[in-house]
């Protein structure tokens, strides 16, 4: 009986620091913002409140994802022309959890490089936010059974 | 104010870098002196808005923002196209 196929792995990380964030948003306004990041990041990242009140969004949420953003990069190991941002998407489950989620470019550079699947995990806090992310194939089918 | 000049006033305020940009040589790799990817998305938004130009996706690579020659190659390449 031969052990079965392993699943070969990639992993990346990376933290942005939240005040980064905050400047880019601040100094170039929703063009930072609609440049980067997707439709559904921005509703998730976007505060409701009364106008004037305060920031217009979530400066660690962003955070979280540009950090999502370029742990896939990681994982996708782009060499030559990299997948526009917004190609990448850290999406959030209606139970809470994130999910990545790739179009475009983005997704076909992963099937180049024949990664099957994702699996994130991001936290922040007051200053910094982190990302990793786990890309994997799936072993080959030997066609047995 | 000529390419390089604001090229070099954009890194200072947006690079992030962690040497003076007075001691960047031409083809000094901007990532290796301290440059992270977000701070090299404010440097791409600074110029375009500096030189009033939007970069393609063709030119948005590690490449294009690693180095002042490689950033005055893509700006005189769109403004001069």
């Amino acid at each position: 009986m031969s052990a079965p196929a392993p699943t070969a792995l990639r992993v990346g990380v990376d933290l942005v620091h939240v005040g980064e964030v905050a400047a880019a948003v601040e100094c170039f306004g929703d063009r930072y913002v609609t440049r980067i990041y997707t439709d559904h990041e921005i509703s998730c990242c976007r505060r409701d409140g009364v106008a004037g009140s305060g920031p217009a969004y979530a400066m660690e949420s962003l955070a979280a994802r540009f950090a999502a953003k370029e742990a896939v990069l990681k994982v996708l190991r782009p060499v030559d022309v990299q997948p526009a941002w917004r190609s990448i998407e850290l999406h959030r489950m209606a139970g809470g959890w994130c999910e990545i989620r790739l179009s475009g470019p983005a997704a076909a550079l992963a099937d180049e490089a024949g990664v099957d699947g994702f699996a994130v995990s991001v936290s922040h806090e007051a200053t910094l936010a982190a990302a990793v992310v786990i890309g994997w194939s799936a072993p080959p089918d030997r066609g047995e059974g | 104010m000529t390419v390089d000049e604001t090229i070099r006033q954009v890194l200072v305020e947006h690079g992030r870098l962690a040497v003076p940009v007075e001691s960047l040589a031409d083809d000094t790799d901007l990532f290796g002196a301290g440059m992270t990817s977000h701070a090299s998305v404010n440097v791409m938004l600074a110029l375009e808005d500096a030189f009033d130009l939007e970069f393609p996706e063709k030119m948005l690579k590690k490449s294009t923002f690693e180095s002042i020659g490689a950033i005055r190659s893509a700006v005189t390449e769109m403004t001069d196209g």
